[in-house]
């Protein structure tokens, strides 16, 4: 594009350099130099408009004229994708546990919230996914992902385990039966019959535990024919439940308390995210 | 300076001048005003470029089964081909056509040179009808030139502004047309009307107006010459053996004005110096110097030769399609004997199977299958084991429908839970649900076997997608 102009014209500095190098007095480019003009603007608005320049080592700096800040770009953010979930949320607002998992697009997007609520909220003691955390006496929160429910698997039952805690109460018997009493009800506890022995009933068991050893949801009594157990299946760790029970009040007595979420902790929709999400781990039960 | 070297000794190193002196670039410092005329080659360009471009204009109207034809759906992750549907899932196919039409861009360059460049390129046929408006309007070159050095007057005016009328309209249905292959085509004309496009419509038909405005109005030539990725790497395809407008040098050299009524006083070659050829130039290239980068092949200068050729009773093909080893006198070698035309001929071809079986194998559903990494398995109450499986059914008709899991494999008497109710999938979409399967803990014979899920639409037994996944259990 140069040849509109006639090199012979510019005058040059007048070193010349190997012979023949001159150096021409040329204006840079308009192009260039309007470029270079627009820069530095900007450089000058940008500086304004935005927190630029640091003031002191306290921490104080030119805010700006816009008013930018990053934590105000992410609420931006965060606002699109509150959005998103603000028609699902308005809707679980209004639906029991129960009707939200006999809709599966709204079970599709609880069991999504859920699996960040559990591991925010339940992991710490059910563990990750429900598969229970041990402790060194056995099992220290149960297995969520089984069908054995001490208090109930149904959806109802499990939103109420969470929404108001629950706590199962055995009492030691340590001072109440003998040694050997207990040497036989563990053994059968452990073979999965406990009817098999006499003094299953003679000593008042079947009371908490029903006539059949399968226990009672409504007090949390656990099913003693099952293959789950609630805290140790050997025949030792039995013994150590029936002589020291279970929060019975005593150091040595097995602790086994879920705390309520309801009132604080989480909101009552959170609370219902999280039943479904439980529900669905697999052992959730029908009505 | 040229005037300070000439000062000095002529060494060795001052001849490169000699060749920059006679090596004329073309700038675009002024206009090229190339002269139409009529011959084969210039039909056959008219007609190519009609061919590839008209539908461009008008295949998006078409419409098939009440919907576009022919759509790639932005708005929905989803291209529409007649019957077909495409999703992103299957979008690498999308390579393997990209990778045919690089490849045959390539073969053909390699045996016929720069064919797309010649009678098919946008950049070409845009400006060829830029160009043949702005020939009806202010005519022909001669004219065009002393219109465009006349001092402004009613008349200038007149043409001028009918000229950039009709340009900017081409420019305009040129976005319009570009737009509505991604979005449905009456409803894009509607939003338009009412001046209701989204930001990005009116940014992309802004860009195209601009774009062929520009390019094709007033860049023309220097986009051939200094935009253009592949009218530079065109050049690398072709070989001694690639047949390309040549200029016969041993036939036309030297060459001299005809003279009136007498015989030349030297001996004379049959070309006749009379710029013919590059005065119909579209890219103002001399084609007797030789294949260039400026020339893309268009064959234009051929017709305008062969016109003057029967004029003074010569043969025509002075300008010709020839190969190098033609024009030097080798022998002509046929087209399996050219290596490059066959790697890109198979290159092809591969492709092209990979698009065939991807067509063929495609399927209409998509399942994918994550199996619960923690816990691997959990035991029942009654002793048996569960594994949990999430399930992704991608549905790729145009319909929701529900569908039945069934398994092979796996463990003796298991369950399947979870698909009583036969979940939904919705169409164009991902639908995930979980499945678990309970089997006995006594059939457990090994603690890892695989399990072959099938999910079928329960009204069509043909539409359905396999996956194998493992059962787990413990260790026994």
């Amino acid at each position: 594009m140069s040849d509109k102009h006639d090199a012979s014209s510019v005058p040059t500095t007048g070193h010349v350099w190997d012979d023949d190098l001159g150096d021409y007095i040329n204006q840079p480019p308009k192009w260039w130099m309007l470029g270079l003009t627009a820069s530095a603007i900007w450089c000058v608005v940008y500086w304004l408009y935005y927190p630029a320049f640091p003031i002191s080592n306290a921490g104080y700096f030119t805010k700006g004229l816009g008013g930018w800040t990053a934590i105000g770009e992410m609420e931006a953010d965060k606002s699109v994708v509150d959005e998103v979930r603000g028609k699902y949320e308005a809707k679980l607002k209004d639906m029991t546990p129960a009707a939200i998992l006999a809709d599966s697009e709204l079970t599709e997007y609880v069991t999504r919230s859920g699996k960040v609520l559990f591991g925010d909220n339940c992991a710490a003691c059910h563990g990750t996914n429900g598969v229970g955390t041990h402790d060194k006496f056995g099992l220290f929160a149960p297995v969520l992902n089984d069908d054995d429910w001490l208090f109930g698997g149904t959806i109802d039952t499990i939103h109420e385990t969470i929404a108001g805690g629950r706590q199962g109460m055995m009492m030691a018997h340590a001072d109440i039966l003998s040694e050997a009493e207990i040497d036989t009800l563990a053994n059968a506890v452990a073979a999965g019959k406990p009817t098999s022995t006499p003094l299953f009933a003679e000593k008042g068991c079947t009371a908490c535990h029903g006539e059949d050893g399968k226990g009672m949801q409504a007090m949390g009594s656990a099913n003693l024919t099952d293959s789950v157990w609630r805290f140790d299946s050997s025949v030792e760790g039995i013994k150590y439940t029936i002589k020291n029970g279970v929060n019975a009040g005593t150091p040595e007595t097995r602790v086994a308390v879920m705390p309520a979420f309801q009132g604080g902790k989480l909101s009552d929709a959170e609370i219902k995210k999280l039943a479904v999400y439980v529900y669905k781990f697999g052992g959730g039960q029908a009505q | 300076m040229n005037q300070e070297v000439g000062k000095k000794e002529p060494g060795e190193v001052t001849t490169l001048y000699n060749e920059f002196e006679t090596w004329t670039v073309n700038t675009g410092g002024q206009t090229i005003h190339a002269k139409r005329m009529p011959g084969f080659f210039r039909t056959f360009k008219d007609r190519a470029q009609l061919a590839l471009w008209l539908p461009f204009f008008l295949l998006p109207y078409l419409r098939w089964n009440g919907k576009q034809a022919i759509l790639f759906d932005i708005d929905h992750n989803q291209f529409h081909f007649f019957s077909l549907t495409v999703l992103p899932q299957d979008i690498w196919m999308l390579s393997l056509v990209l990778l045919v039409a690089a490849m045959t861009l390539f073969a053909v360059t390699s045996v016929a040179s720069r064919v797309w460049c010649g009678y098919f390129c946008f950049q070409t046929a845009w400006t060829d009808w830029f160009t043949w408006l702005e020939d009806k309007i202010e005519g022909n070159p001669t004219a065009r030139r002393k219109l465009d050095s006349a001092p402004w007057g009613l008349d200038k005016l007149r043409k001028k502004v009918l000229k950039h009328t009709l340009w900017a309209l081409i420019a305009l249905l040129t976005g319009i047309s570009f737009s509505i292959w991604f979005v449905d085509a009456f409803d894009y004309w509607n939003r338009l009307i009412h001046l209701q496009l989204p930001m990005v419509g009116w940014v992309v038909l802004v860009m195209f107006f601009v774009g062929t405005y520009i390019l094709a109005g007033f860049l023309r030539e220097q986009t051939c010459f200094w935009l253009c990725p592949y009218a530079r790497i065109q050049g690398v395809m072709t070989d001694n053996q690639t047949i390309l407008p040549t200029y016969d040098y041993t036939r036309g050299e030297p060459r001299g004005k005809i003279r009136k009524g007498g015989e030349a006083v030297a001996p004379q070659g049959d070309c006749i110096d009379c710029f013919q050829c590059v005065q119909v130039c579209p890219t103002g290239v001399d084609i007797r110097n030789g294949q260039q980068l400026g020339c893309i092949t268009c064959g234009l200068c051929i017709d305008a030769c062969d016109v003057v050729m029967d004029k003074i009773n010569k043969p025509r093909g002075l300008i010709r399609y020839a190969s190098l080893d033609e024009l030097s006198g080798q022998p002509a070698k046929k087209i399996y004997q050219h290596p490059r035309t066959l790697v890109y001929l198979s290159i092809i071809l591969i492709a092209l199977a990979g698009i065939v079986w991807g067509l063929t194998h495609m399927g209409s559903m998509m399942l994918k299958i994550v199996h619960e990494r923690q816990p691997l398995y959990v035991q029942m109450s009654d002793g048996s084991i569960q594994n949990k499986f999430d399930f992704k059914v991608l549905n790729k008709t145009d319909k929701d429908f529900r569908v039945k899991v069934t398994a092979e494999g796996g463990v003796k008497d298991q369950i399947i839970i979870g698909a009583e109710q036969s979940p939904m999938t919705h169409h164009g979409r991902q639908t995930s649900f979980t499945i678990f399967v309970k089997a006995p803990s006594t059939n457990i014979v090994k603690d890892v076997v695989p399990i072959q899920f099938r999910v079928e639409s329960v009204e069509d037994p043909n539409v359905f997608a396999e996956y194998t996944s493992k059962f787990y259990g413990p260790n026994k």
